[in-house]
């Protein structure tokens, strides 16, 4: 436990000096205040408070930026230091390959819940300065800011396997934004020409909302929009978040990081420095 | 032994990097390890560490598999680098946390390598031989049984290589068994107790410098400074001589030295100087990798 705390540190510092830290807080508080400023429109039609449609906002952003930042922080995580020359190093010393992916991933998560905390907090109090009522979003905001952190553990597994299994930083960086784009945009673009496709047969039915779940943005979104009932505020795949119930898109919120983690590990063990 | 090579295998596809080396090396005994690039030095040294797998053979360190025992091994890698955003301080403090000491003693293991000013610099301004010190003071770390040293001295000015050739003194009078590698091979002549060459993988010699000397056969030569203006009269009494200025060498087989000395002994006043010069360990490693047919 040492190891992995003294490695987390080490790693957090990097991730200061890289200005890291200031980048994502900075990202997101500002994201954050535009969206729930401009997000103020349709409050009256929809008769929710203005928090709760804040965050159908916010899980909007979060899909976006959320695991775009934490494949920017982890795609480099092993493949920087194999081509710096400093894994060989690391790993003659007597800790495991697992303590040494979870130091850098307890850092890295620090980071992206630090942002997290800011920007989703920072709304939280513009709302609550600008409607009384936006106290009964709040449930809804403590559950994006905790699932967002589950999505970022889960693109920044996913990323330590892209840099474990890609051994050069610029693969990697290609790889991370290939898997981005995949996850974040084609996947429902994918999904929506199926579904047009299908014309409301047994795909759009019984497949589809289990392919959603499969992704894990997807499924994050999912979460947050029916979990808090926003999904009047919603559009597109979004919308599907009424047809699949709340539980099965939090397992799926949850499970996905170990998931990641699990793949992270193995490709990681098949490192030779 | 600390540590135990026997036919020791390693295979990258057609190409054998590794061709049955047995070696072993003893607590407190400096053994050098020589070779051309790609003679499978580095190859060898992560096989030992644990890092890649071997084909054939068997390893013991520290009387276990490799890899396992990693809390008594301590290892420098060749261009030994760190991340540039951290200062020397906190790389060392991260270091000794994972073995499981003090990061407070940071400093204080940077003095040891002459990096206290240093040492609350970011490592990416420091120089490469600064970096290597860094290297050095990790390996330092924990009282290590075996280090395994890759070019150590590489980046390193001549007083840093005697300063850092101390510390290894220090060390095997301690008990912990070091094989290094090294291009330098003056410096590996004086300050190691046992040799082993490598090339194209294969073992081709091993032993005290001493053994490879005689091993080699390979001529001594023997320079006679002739008194003033008695240059010619000392060559015609030694045959075969060559002359080179003022001087005159002789190359002969090391066991007809001492009859030629005695020749040379009985000029009497008309040699002002003699000098005998074994031969080099340069001569003797390109001797047995030469041997190979590289």
């Amino acid at each position: 436990m040492t190891a992995i705390l003294a490695l987390a540190l080490s790693e957090f510092r990097i991730g200061l000096r890289n200005r890291w830290l200031a980048i994502a807080m900075g990202l997101m508080v500002v994201f954050a205040l535009v969206l729930s400023a401009a997000g103020s429109g349709p409050t009256g039609s929809l008769g929710v408070d203005r928090l709760s449609v804040t965050v159908a906002s916010l899980t909007s952003l979060s899909v976006y930026l959320v695991p775009l930042m934490a494949l920017l922080m982890s795609f480099d995580a092993v493949a920087g230091e194999v081509e710096r020359g400093t894994l060989a190093l690391i790993l003659t010393y007597p800790l495991s390959r697992g303590q040494l992916l979870a130091g850098k991933a307890l850092a890295h998560l620090a980071i992206l819940s630090l942002a997290m905390v800011a920007g989703f907090g920072a709304a939280g109090v513009l709302a609550a300065i600008l409607d009384p009522r936006a106290v009964e979003g709040l449930p809804a905001l403590v559950r994006l800011v905790l699932s967002s952190i589950a999505l970022g553990a889960t693109f920044l597994g996913l990323g330590y396997a892209i840099s474990a299994r890609a051994r050069r930083p610029s693969g990697a960086a290609g790889l991370a934004v290939g898997l981005w784009l995949l996850a974040v945009v084609l996947y429902d673009l994918g999904l929506l020409a199926a579904v047009v496709a299908d014309n409301g047969g047994a795909f759009t039915l019984h497949v589809f909302p289990l392919t959603l779940l499969a992704n894990p943005a997807d499924a994050f979104r999912l979460y947050n929009l029916a979990a808090s009932q926003a999904t009047g505020a919603a559009a597109g795949v979004a919308s599907a978040a009424s047809s699949v119930p709340v539980p099965w898109s939090a397992l799926s919120v949850a499970l996905w990081p170990f998931l990641a983690f699990g793949l992270a590990l193995v490709s990681f063990r098949k490192v030779q420095p | 032994m600390t540590l135990k090579l026997q036919d020791l295998t390693k295979t990258y596809g057609p190409a054998r990097a590794l061709d049955r080396v047995t070696f072993s090396v003893a607590p407190g005994e400096r053994v050098a390890l020589l070779g051309h690039n790609g003679a499978g030095k580095s190859t060898l040294m992560k096989i030992v560490l644990g890092l890649i797998p071997h084909d054939g053979g068997a390893v013991q360190v520290l009387g276990a598999a490799p890899g396992v025992r990693r809390a008594g091994v301590a290892y420098l890698p060749e261009n030994v680098a760190f991340h540039p955003a951290l200062t020397g301080e906190e790389q060392i403090g991260l270091f000794l946390s994972l073995r499981g000491q003090d990061p407070r003693g940071a400093r204080a293991l940077l003095a040891r390598v002459g990096l206290h000013d240093a040492a609350a610099r970011r490592i990416g301004t420091y120089s490469k031989g600064m970096r290597q010190r860094v290297g050095l003071a990790q390996a330092l770390i924990g009282h290590p049984r075996l280090l395994i040293l890759d070019e150590p001295t590489s980046g390193l000015d001549p007083v840093s290589r005697r300063d850092f050739y101390a510390l290894l003194d220090g060390l095997s009078a301690q008990g912990a068994a070091i094989l290094l590698s090294s291009h330098a091979l003056t410096e590996v002549e004086a300050r190691t107790d046992r040799i082993v060459i490598l090339s194209g993988g294969r073992l081709v010699a091993e032993g005290a410098l001493e053994r490879l000397r005689i091993e080699a056969g390979l001529p001594v030569a023997l320079v006679v400074t002739p008194a003033t203006g008695q240059g010619d009269g000392v060559a015609t009494h030694l045959p075969g001589a060559e002359r080179v200025g003022e001087k005159l060498v002789l190359t002969c087989k090391a066991p007809e030295k001492l009859g030629h000395l005695a020749r040379i002994a009985a000029l009497g006043p008309k040699v002002a100087d003699v000098d005998v010069i074994p031969p080099s360990l340069e001569d003797i490693y390109s001797h047995f990798s030469r041997r190979d047919g590289q």
